[in-house]
Order: C-alpha cells, then structure tokens, then sequence
C-alpha cells in the first residue's frame, strides 16, 4: 500500500510540474491543482499510514498523527485560495493582453528602467 | 535626574509626529512644532547638564532584548552632552531659518518631521550608552539623512545624492557593526563605559587592527574622508537648511563624535597616527585644494568641510590628550561658522537666484547685513585672528609642528616628517584662506552687481537672526575663549579623556611658530587668490575632470550594465522557463541532500512491513492515473480536464478518508466543489488559447520556454524524486512526537479533535497567519477583478432573459438552510468531532454561491465579503490579544461559564470564537472571489440590479 501511495505522490508532482512548465495559464493553473495534491500527500505521508485510527477521542497511543494533518487542512484550503488568485490574474492578464500566453507582453530585453 | 534622560530624544520625535498634523492647521504650524520641541529639548539638556561636569556621567539603562545582550542605554557625560547641546542649539537656529527659507508651496510639515526625527536619531546617537544602540541610531541618520537630501524627489540630483549618500554611509554603517560586533565579542559586552575600561585588554588582543580597521571604515565614511568623500558634495542637492544642519554641524559630525568617544581604546595603539592622523591629514589639504576650484557656493562649501573635517581627524589622530583637545574644540568651532555660511549661501541664492561665483559680484552694496556677517564667518574659517577658528587652528599649527611620533621610528623618517606635517599643514592653511577670500570677496565685491539681478534685498531680519548668532558666537569665542567655551570644552575634554588637559585659552599665546605660520597662511592665501585667474586656467588644463562623484557614477554605471549583460545572456524571463529554473535547482538542491543524509534513505534495514493492497485502494488508484494522465496529455480541453481534475481530488479525499483522517477527507470534499465551481466559473471567462506568434508573443519570447523534452525530463525528475522520498517516508516512520501531541490535546485544550485541538488552540499562531494569507489572496482577487468603467455589470432584464433552470432554483431553496445548518453542527462539534471553521466556512460558501447561480449575483450585498473578512480578522486577533490583558500569554485559551435562562449552564471556550473567526475569513474570501466572478460580463452569473448600483459598490 505504501508504494501505491508513493507512486500516486510522484504521479502528481510528475504531471504537476509538466503542466506547470507549460505556457498556457489555464494549462498552468491544472498544474499548481495537481502539484498541491501531490504535495499535500507527501506531507501528509510523514505521518505513517494508520488505517481506522482516527485522531479522535478517545485518543489512544498508535492513533494517526495529527501533526501532518492539521498542515495539511490548512494547505488544503489555502491551496484553494492560491488557485483562485492565479485564476483571477489569469482573468486579469487576459483582459489586457487578450491572450492566455503567460509570455504575451513580455519584453524581449531583461527589466531594466535605470538606464536614464 | 536619570530617567529624564530618556525624554532627551523622545520630545523631537514627538515633535516629527505634531509635525504634519500642524501643517493642516497652519502653514508655519510645522516650524512651530519644530522650535518648540527643539526648545524644550535644549532646556532639557541644560538643565541635565550639571550632573555631566566634571567627569561624571548620568546614565539609565532598560533592558530591551535581553536575550541578546541588547539594552538601550543612554548616558550623559562631558562629551555627549557638548555634542547634544551642538545638535539641539544649531537645531534650533536651523529650524528659525527654515521658517523663511522654505517657499510657500513647500511641504513643510514633511520637512520639518523629517529634521526633527532626524534630530532624535542624531541624539540617540550621541547619548548612546551602548554601542550596538549608536550604531542602529548611526543606521536611522543615514536614512533620514537619504531622505532629507533627496527631499525633492522630482531633482535628478536629488535623487543621486541621496543615492550616493545612501549607498557609502550604509556601507560604512556595516563595516562599523562588524566591528562593534567584533568587539562586543572580544570584551564580552557593548556596553560604552565597560569598553572605555578594557582599553589594554582590546589592544593586545589579535583582532585589534580588524576591529580598529572596521570602525574607522564607519568613521571615515560618515565623516566624508579621502577616499570615501565624494557623498558629501552630492549631497549638496539637499535644500540650503538641510545642508547648514547636517552637512555642516551634525550628521558629519557623527564620525567625528565615534572617534573620540572610542579616543581613550583605539589612540594608544600601534599605528594609530598614520591611519588615522595620515588620512584627516590628506583630506585637510585635498579639500582645501578641490574647494578654491569650486564655482557653486555650497561646492565650496561643501570641499570646504571636508577639510575641516579632515583637519579634527588629523587632531585626534595624533594620539596625544591636548591634540584630541584641540580636535574636539576645532568641531565645535567648525559647526558654528560654517552653519551661519551656508545660511548665507542660502540667503545669497534667495536673493540672486544662483549659486554661481563666476555671476556672482559685487552683492554688498544690495545686501551689506548679511554681506558682514557672511564676511565674518568666512574670516573665522580663514583663520583670522579674535574669530573663533583662528584659535582652534593655530593649536594645529602647533600640534603638526611638533607631532609625537613613536621614538622606535627610523631617524630619518622622523626628519622627514618633521618637515612634511608643518608643510602639509601651512599649504592647507593657504588654500583655506584662498577659498574663504573668494567666498567674501567674489560674492560680495569684485565690481558691481550685474544690473539684471539688482536689486536683490536683504531677506527679513528673522531670517538673518540665526546667522547673526552664530557669528556673534564666532566674534566672542575668539576674543573671550576662557570665558565663553573654556567650561564647556573642559566638560567635554573630561568626558572623552577623562580628565581636563591643559588648553591655554587666549587669543593672544604670544610669539609663537604657529603664530608664523598663521601669519604666512593669511599672506599666502591673499597671494594665492590674487594668482587665480592664471591659476585656474591651469588647473582646468590639468584635471578638467577631477570629480570623485562622477568617478563614483561610471563605476555604478559600469556595474549596472555589466549585470544587464549577464542577465541578458540567460535569454529574455518568461514564466515557463524561469519555472524551468526554479524546478531545476529544486532538483539539483534535493539531490544533494538525498546522497548526502545518513543513513543512506534506501537502507532497509529500518524499514517497517508494508500494509496489504486491497481491491478499492486499487481500483481508486487507477482512477487516479487516468485521470493525472488525461490532464497532462490534453490540458487544452479544459473541460474536460477540470472534470477529471474533480475526480482526481475525490480519489485524494478518499484516501485521506482511508487513511484516519476525517477532517482532512471532508475539508478536501468541500474543496473540491468549490474549486471545480472555480474552474468553471473561470473556463466561461477566459478567452480561447490561441497559439505562437499571433497571440502577441515575440519572437524572442516564444523561444524561451522549454521544450517538450526537457519538460518531460524535469517532470520526470520530480515525480520520480518526491515519489521516492514519499515511500522512503511511508515506510520508515517516526511517531517520536506523534503520542506526546496526542496526550497534549486531550490534556491541554480539552479536545476530542486532535487536529482542530493543534488549528485553534495549541499552534493557534500559525492559522493566525493562514487565515490572514487567505485573507489576503480574498482581498487581492476583490481589487484585482475590480470592474472597470464601462464594463458594465449585466442588468436584471438579462437574468430574467436568460433564465436558470427551474431546477437549480428549487434546489437552491432547500440547500441552503441545510448548509447553515450543516455549517453551525460543523463548527460547534469540530473541537470533538471532524468538522471545524474551515470545513464549515466552505459549506457555507459552496452554498451562497449555488444560490447566487441560481438566482442572480446582488448587486450590493449584505453584509459584504470584505466585510466579513475583515470581521473575521479582528475576530481572530480580539482572541489571540484578550488573553494579554488578563496577564497570559497571546493566544491562550479562555473559558467562560455561564448560566442563562432557558438554556442552563453554557460553557464557551474561545477557541470556538476563534474557529468562528477562521470560519467568517474562509467564507468570505471565497464570497469575494465568486462575487468577482460572477459580476462579470459573460459570466455564469446574474446580475439582479441595476449596473450603476452595482458599479459604484467597492
């Protein structure tokens, strides 16, 4: 069972950072959702897999450890909320490029405005 | 007495605060504010002073990072109390003339707020009784100082002097923390009066020349010494006052206040008067020279004091108590005359509209009040005897003809000396006087005033008040020194060395060497200045451009544009290729500590037994590698893709649910509706992608993104690496704090819900700051998709139009009293039970936003989500901060127990306000982000009012 959840954690972050590596913003944000899965499995893992153990009362010794877990419900919500921000400057973007190409706009020359 | 001390720096601040809060009642309010806090301050100080005389010290100290060894400390004694009595008198005089120098449309609030806070700095400073505190009140001088020179940000000069400034002193102010760093280590405190005491211990240690070289770094750029001087003539950019107070009398000062407050540790070591001696020595006579060549009065004036200062470092260099002495007299005697000439320097360009000496003439017959007094201040820093600087420098006269060298020197070299400081001294002592005379006798004589200018008129009489009293102090300290500044010298003397050397006070020391050779300066200097319209003509054949500021911009420049370079061989930025980079040195940084760690991760030998594969598990992962394999081979389609991106998060949910953990499995059910919602709302929205060029990428830009091999083999990489390491972790686990955390929550916060026992009680501080982030995102999405004019919101009529179907809207009814229920049980069980604010936060969310589908987006809802947001926030912070005020510690839990009619004995913990206020930001944010989204133009919402209601709503 270890190695199937292992391999789902590399299946994740593999097709995450593909994607992530891509151009497109929308093809882009589908990555950050698959690579925060995948990472919040990871980290979710440290903890060990404790099958019908829950961290609940009454609590026993040998029970899930709740450490990962409460990282992990605060990763997942504010994954959630990074998602919607990158949605939202991909809207935002578009609107003034008027295209879904992270590289439209950008200049050919690296930033420098000091040149006076 | 000792605890009024500490009002010494704070009544300035106090005043930088009055400040602009004055300016609104009252255009001069501002300088008001300034004289009285200044005022009140140097009454302060005089009346503090008693207790400094006579070698004695006031102090106070409170402990401020104790941890650290870091107190703040101040202490009064002789020599801080001449300087603060300098930075507050001069202070007060500077801020009188502001008054009438700043022009109506001035922002004199900014102006004086910015002096007088840098007033508190400068006092800080010198009333430092730790040396780790003078070096942060060192740091806030240079900063108020960038600010104050570049105080009109509209000057390109301004803006480069304030640069340049910036740049030298902070980087002196670090040299001179490595050493005072040093140091603390070396005598196992910072503090100034222990460090005064382990004098021998610091010199015979081995580190003492790099310490010695560090704080003389700071020195030496803060007092604008060669070869780190170029700052001060750049800053002349800075507004007249500015320059009369920090350029003249306090900010260059500071290097000169740490030399000698440091006089009694460093002087008695090895090399002490080359270093230091040689170097105040050679910025005395460069100065000079590069000041007759100036044609703008404050360039002058401004070469002109880093002669000086050159001079009083040459003076405390030289290693003995009377030449320390006569350094300290000679600062004292600078910052009085040189402070009322740039005041007449400011007069003069009020009046005429230039600084230039070259279409300067003949201005006393317009201006004869201030033509004498400036004619005065400029015979004191010539040297002129009964004037104040003639003292100060004759005592250097004497001290460079009789200079104490080290009797281990070669004979010969001590010959040599002899000779080259008298001469060194004399030639400097020459162009001083060359300079002053063109600054008196260029400006105000020299033919007659050119008929356009004339008639520029004396400014009113408050504006020359200030330069009358500096001046008149100039006249009487010369002629009546003993009288005048003999106490106050000898209570500075005494502060730095600890007792009083032997000054002899007079205007007349009888026929002396150095009276010669002031005599021959005064002669050769007239000389010089009659010599120089040949004399110029050489020099500008010779160093047409000498200029240390502009060898400083080709340097920066020259760095500037070799780094574009560089960066520019990397090929132009886009996102996919710095992602490339990013993924890439992620790589290259988990490598090294995968072959690095021991022991080695792959050894078996502690590795546990693996848990059977069941069936489901299976199937579940199969779903799984569909539905990652669709995304990634077709993320074009995104419906389709945001499908499966829904189905890969209900695999996750599940095995979060497989694997104990409750919350999780139902935070990421919540989740994921949501985000698919999300997706979808957002693939109605976005424009179609269009590929390559014609989508207004170029070239360039299109070429730099990584290929589809080194994509697939950086992907490969960090699946394949996060995998292992996912399995390496699964099968060697390590439960050493998991058991400790469980007793924990049940013991300390009274939780059946080990996790939302750690989210609101035991790691409250960290959700602190995850509600806070969400918050942010919330708020950024709200101002970043806020509707522009024109773009108009859809009306009522279009929703009516358009139609729901009928369905969603009867479902709508009934899901929502449902979810609030359902989000109340969430809430109040989650400290027992799965659930929790952030689980009901996204019920409750999930389900406004249904019925907002369902039945239109409101144009101005109530209550707003920003609204919310914020409530959650103060909410979350009332919780974490009450505790403070009861004597706890932040954040620690509190329980109230009451009984109330009907419903009996209540008891209420606040962790379930905190989770309310988690539950209050997660609810908001996500309502903020879908009332964007779906106001929107082409959006799956409905617009139920009017546009221009709902334009206007924020």
């Amino acid at each position: 069972m270890e190695w199937l959840v292992a391999g789902a954690v590399g299946l994740l972050v593999g097709a995450g950072v593909h994607l992530l590596l891509k151009p497109q913003v929308f093809t882009m944000v589908l990555g950050l959702l698959l690579l925060s899965y995948g990472v919040n499995l990871l980290v979710f893992a440290t903890g060990g897999l404790v099958v019908q153990e829950p961290p609940l009362a009454p609590l026993r010794a040998g029970a899930a450890d709740a450490l990962p877990q409460a990282l992990v419900l605060t990763a997942i919500v504010i994954g959630l909320a990074v998602t919607a921000f990158a949605l939202a400057l991909a809207l935002w973007a578009a609107a003034r490029t008027g295209s879904t190409d992270v590289r439209a706009g950008e200049r050919d020359e690296p930033a420098g405005d000091d040149r006076r | 007495m000792a605890p009024l001390l500490l009002l010494l720096p704070v009544l300035p601040l106090l005043g930088a605060v009055l400040a602009p809060v004055a300016a609104r009642r009252h255009s001069h309010g501002p300088a008001l504010v300034a004289g009285l806090a200044t005022g009140s301050a140097l009454a302060l100080a005089l009346l503090l002073a008693p207790g400094a005389a006579d070698g004695q010290a006031l102090g106070i100290s409170v402990p401020w990072i104790p941890s650290l060894g870091l107190t703040l400390s101040l202490r009064l004694d002789g020599l801080s109390l001449t300087f603060a009595l300098l930075v507050l008198g001069i202070g007060l005089l500077v801020s009188l003339y502001a008054r009438w120098y700043l022009p109506a449309d001035a922002p004199r609030g900014r102006f004086h707020a910015l002096m007088l806070a840098f007033q508190a700095a400068m006092l800080g400073l010198v009333l430092a009784g730790d040396l780790l505190w003078l070096v942060l009140c060192w740091e806030l001088t240079g900063l108020l100082s960038f600010l104050l020179i570049a105080f009109e940000p509209t000057q390109r000069s301004a803006r480069r002097g304030a640069g340049i400034a910036l740049l030298v002193t902070a980087a002196g102010g670090l040299a001179l923390l490595a050493g005072v760093l040093l140091l603390g280590q070396v005598v196992g405190s910072t503090d100034i009066a222990t460090l005064l005491a382990a004098g021998e211990r610091i010199r015979a240690h081995p580190l003492h020349g790099v310490i010695r070289g560090l704080i003389l770094a700071g020195v030496f750029t803060k007092s604008a010494q060669f070869p780190v001087h170029a700052w001060l003539p750049a800053a002349m950019a800075a507004p007249t006052p500015v320059s009369a107070y920090l350029h003249s009398a306090t900010l260059v000062k500071a290097g000169v206040f740490l030399l000698a407050r440091l006089w009694p540790v460093f002087s008695a070591g090895e090399l002490w008067l080359p270093l230091v001696g040689g170097v105040g020595l050679l910025t005395f006579v460069l100065g000079a020279y590069v000041a007759l060549f100036k044609h703008d009065l404050k360039g002058l004036l401004a070469y002109s004091t880093i002669s000086h200062l050159g001079l009083i470092v040459f003076l405390l260099g030289l290693g003995t108590p009377l030449a320390a002495a006569a350094g300290l007299f000679h600062a004292l005697n600078h910052a009085v005359f040189k402070a009322s000439l740039f005041m007449a320097a400011g007069i003069i360009d009020h009046a005429t509209g230039t600084r230039d000496m070259r279409r300067l003439r003949g201005l006393f017959a317009c201006l004869p009040i201030t033509g004498s007094l400036a004619l005065v201040a400029a015979g004191a820093m010539a040297g002129v005897p009964l004037l104040n600087g003639f003292l100060s420098k004759e005592m250097f006269f004497a001290e460079a003809l009789d200079p104490p060298l080290a009797a281990a020197w070669p004979v010969g070299l001590k010959a040599l000396l002899h000779l080259l400081l008298p001469a060194a001294a004399l030639l400097g002592g020459v162009f001083s006087v060359a300079y002053s005379l063109r600054f008196g006798h260029d400006v105000f004589f020299n033919g007659p005033a050119p008929a356009q200018r004339c008639p520029p008129h004396e400014p009113s009489w408050w504006m020359r008040l200030p330069i009358a009293a500096l001046v008149a102090v100039c006249v009487l300290v010369g002629v009546f020194p003993q009288q005048t500044v003999g106490p106050l010298l000898a209570t500075a003397s005494a502060g730095m060395l600890g007792r009083v050397p032997e000054l002899h006070l007079s205007p007349w020391q009888g026929v002396t060497p150095a009276l010669f050779m002031s005599a021959a300066a005064l002669a050769l200097g007239a000389l010089v200045y009659a010599l120089r319209k040949p004399l110029f003509r050489w020099h500008d054949q010779r160093f047409p451009r000498l200029r240390a500021a502009r060898l400083y911009a080709r340097l920066g420049a020259t760095l500037v544009s070799r780094a574009h370079r560089l960066v520019a061989q990397l090929g132009p930025a886009t996102l996919p290729s710095s992602a490339a980079w990013l993924f890439a040195t992620a790589l290259v940084a988990g490598a090294a500590g995968w072959w690095t760690s021991t022991p080695a991760p792959l050894a078996r030998a502690h590795w546990q037994a693996p848990l059977a594969v069941d069936v489901p598990s299976l199937a579940a992962a199969l779903i799984l590698a569909v539905g990652v394999g669709a995304m990634a081979w077709r993320p074009q389609r995104r419906l389709g893709a945001v499908l499966w991106a829904g189905a890969v998060g209900l695999v996750v949910s599940l095995s979060f649910a497989h694997f104990s953990a409750p919350d999780l499995a139902l935070t990421q059910i919540a989740v994921e509706v949501i985000t698919t919602l999300l997706l979808l709302a957002v693939v109605v929205l976005l424009p179609a992608a269009r590929a390559g060029v014609d989508a207004g990428i170029s070239r360039a830009a299109a070429a730099a993104a990584p290929g589809p091999l080194l994509r697939i083999s950086i992907a490969a990489a960090a699946g394949l690496g996060t995998g292992t390491l996912a399995a390496v972790v699964l099968l060697r686990p390590d439960r050493g704090f998991t058991d400790w955390l469980l007793a924990r929550a049940e013991s300390a916060a009274h939780a059946g819900n080990a996790v939302n026992a750690i989210l609101v009680d035991l790691r409250a501080l960290d959700t602190l700051g995850e509600i806070s982030v969400l918050a942010m995102a919330g708020l950024g999405v709200h101002l970043l998709l806020r509707p522009g004019r024109g773009s108009g919101v859809r009306t009522g009529a279009d929703a009516e139009a358009a139609g729901t179907p009928l369905l969603l809207r009867m479902l709508s009814l009934l899901v929502l009293p449902a979810a609030l229920l359902l989000c109340v049980h969430l809430l109040l069980r989650g400290h027992q039970a799965p659930g929790g604010g952030f689980v009901a936060g996204l019920v409750i969310a999930t389900a406004l936003v249904l019925e907002q589908l369902a039945w239109g987006v409101p144009a101005a809802p109530r209550p707003r989500p920003v609204t919310l947001i914020g409530a959650g926030l103060v909410l979350a912070w009332s919780v974490a901060l009450l505790p403070l005020m009861l004597g706890e510690a932040l954040l620690t839990r509190l329980d109230w127990e009451a009984r109330l009619p009907l419903l009996g004995d209540v008891a209420v913990a606040s962790t379930l306000l905190f989770d309310t206020a988690v539950l209050l930001v997660v609810a908001g944010t996500l309502l903020a982000v879908f009332r964007r989204l779906l106001e929107r133009p082409g959006s799956l919402g409905r617009s139920v009012t009017a546009p221009e209601a709902a334009g206007g709503e924020g």
